[in-house]
């Protein structure tokens, strides 16, 4: 499977990275070439074979029903480039 | 009876399939140790998790699994003992990730299915396709500033359900009663509480039209987070119509996300959701896949409470109600729990007629709710004893309702304080009825003459004269006797 122009411009969108229209022919070729190395995986049959999630035998670990946190909205919002009355605030997004 | 269409060309179709989002009752969120309450001051139940800092990983809580499966059972679905959460992504102010934890290919709850109580009283049932766990987004609110949306984290992680339907819904009535059920179930079972208004419950509908007779599913519309149920109906109705308007004048129905205008009542298309459908899924890498044990499943099946579908069975064979009474009761527990409380020991029926009849009424009238009732279950029973043993007539009980609800006091106490106690006594009857005897003797005449329907303005002479108090039946029976021998 191959990229092109057009398929990375999308993706580049989709992750909102800025992409120059000059580097979209190097960087199709770059995620092209990382496809094909992936792809060499389909070589081996897998039919009936379970996809592996883990090395170890191990399964989702879970916790009680419990309110252990929060309660830290300065430290929540210390990172914010911008923030007022206790809320997060971004350029307006609204249909 | 089929919903159709009338188009310029034909009649058609509606098909409806609903997503309804359900927020999980638990404590703590899915993924996270922070608490779930609605109306906290902003970001105050943000953990670092919530926030998406970098390095936090996300670890799941017990209760969430075990709602979904409750509800799953709830649903009479099947339950996956592996499910995996996979990454859905998309770039959102308020989601901090850039992807939301989700299920896809691999739910935890698979299909199941859904009764509709139709009013006629006959049933319908729907398909569900799935029921997947997921993380909510935080909350973004656009009119605090001028230039600034506001966002607050504090939604950010708490658990919700998705459960889809299959496209089996086919009219906007129909997508109401689903929504009905569905929630009476949620309730039932304790795993969401239902509430459209605060958002805890919200619901997007898939919409497409076709040609009565056509089996095939032409492109659908979604129409994103409506608000209630009406709004849904209203939604559909006008979703509906304008893809047969595109139809019928040559046009083509493109796949998109709209959103409900409810105060112009139309959809519209939503653009920034343009590219929203490829949300490139991959398994989460930070869990592992979710598995439970078929015991984990069956302990949870043993506690489920009597659902609605099987309490209306059991109202309908035990008190002998009809469906559309039994359903009207066993919609919300409480209420079934109410008429259970006044039916015991007595006339079932008669127990019906009072809770979906007076005691609704008063409901209404003074906007209490059935949690906090003008009247209790215990004293409405009391009243329907009284009854039962003669101490008040039907018409002498309704006006002792009106003062239970106005005073709150025991009925028995109020027939002793305002002496409402029915007369049955024959002598005191007699002497009421031989007093407008005397009084009418022309009238008796026309009565003696064939004119019988007069006989009910006696009655009522005698029921004035005893301030309603007499005994009907008695009074009935013994005008005729007196008045025609």
């Amino acid at each position: 499977m191959s990229l092109d122009k057009d398929a990375v411009r999308a993706i580049a969108n989709l992750a909102r990275i800025e992409v120059r229209d000059e580097e979209l022919d190097h960087l199709a070729g770059e995620l092209s070439n990382i496809l094909h190395f992936v792809e060499q995986l389909s070589e081996v049959n897998t039919d009936g074979v379970l996809p592996m999630s883990s090395v170890a035998a191990m399964t989702l670990p879970m916790r009680k029903d419990a309110v252990t946190d929060g309660g830290i909205p300065d430290l929540v919002l210390a990172n914010a480039p911008e923030a007022e009355d206790g809320f997060f605030t971004v350029p307006k997004v609204v249909e | 009876m089929a919903y159709i269409i009338q188009g310029e060309t034909g009649d058609w179709e509606i098909v409806i399939g609903l997503e309804v989002h359900a927020q999980v009752i638990s404590k703590a969120k899915l993924f996270s140790g922070a608490a779930t309450e609605f109306g906290a001051e902003p970001n105050t139940q943000v953990s670092f998790v919530d926030a998406a800092m970098p390095g936090m990983l996300p670890v799941i809580n017990e209760i969430c699994v075990e709602q979904a499966v409750r509800t799953g059972l709830g649903l009479r679905a099947k339950i996956n003992l592996t499910s995996v959460f996979a990454r859905k992504n998309y770039f959102y102010a308020d989601l901090p990730q850039g992807y939301q934890i989700s299920q896809f290919d691999q739910p935890i709850v698979g299909e199941g299915e859904l009764i509709l109580d139709l009013p006629d009283g006959s049933t319908r049932t729907v398909g569900i396709e799935r029921l997947h766990l997921e993380q909510d987004a935080g909350k973004s609110i656009h009119d605090m500033h001028p230039s600034k949306s506001f966002i607050d984290l504090n939604r950010s992680g708490v658990a919700l359900m998705e459960i889809v339907s299959k496209p089996d819904l086919r009219s906007p009535e129909e997508a109401g009663l689903y929504l009905t059920k569905l929630r009476s179930i949620l309730r039932y079972l304790g795993t969401c509480d239902g509430n459209m208004q605060e958002g805890s419950m919200r619901c997007d509908a898939n919409v497409s039209v076709r040609p009565v007779g056509a089996t095939e599913l032409r492109t659908r519309c979604e129409i994103k987070n409506v608000n209630s149920i009406r709004f849904v109906q209203q939604a559909i109705e006008y979703e509906a119509r304008r893809h047969i308007d595109v139809y019928e004048s040559g046009g083509t129905i493109r796949q998109e996300t709209r959103l409900f205008d409810s105060g112009k009542c139309e959809t519209r298309s939503m653009r920034s959701k343009e590219h929203a459908h490829d949300y490139r899924y991959f398994p989460d890498p930070d869990l592992l896949p979710l598995v439970i044990e078929q015991s984990f499943v069956d302990g949870i099946e043993a506690g489920l409470p009597e659902l609605p579908d099987d309490k209306k069975a059991r109202f309908m064979a035990e008190y002998g109600l009809n469906a559309y009474d039994a359903g009207v009761l066993v919609a919300e527990r409480i209420s079934a729990d109410f008429f259970e409380t006044v039916a015991k020991g007595r006339d079932a029926k008669i127990a019906c007629n009072w809770v979906m009849g007076d005691f609704f009424a008063a409901l209404n009238a003074t906007g209490k709710t059935i949690e906090n009732p003008p009247v209790s279950a215990a004293d409405l029973g009391a009243l329907i004893d009284l009854i039962k043993d003669g101490t008040l007539s039907g018409r002498l009980a309704k006006d002792v309702f009106a003062l239970m609800v106005e005073t709150g006091k025991a009925p028995a106490v109020l027939v002793e304080e305002k002496g409402l106690r029915q007369v049955t006594d024959t002598g005191a009857i007699e002497a009421a009825i031989d007093a407008v005897i005397a009084a009418n003797p022309d009238k008796v005449q026309q009565v003696r003459d064939g004119k019988t329907t007069l006989l009910g303005w006696f009655v009522g002479q005698v029921m004035k004269s005893t301030q309603g108090k007499a005994n009907p039946a008695m009074v009935n029976e013994m005008l005729s006797k007196k008045v025609l021998g």
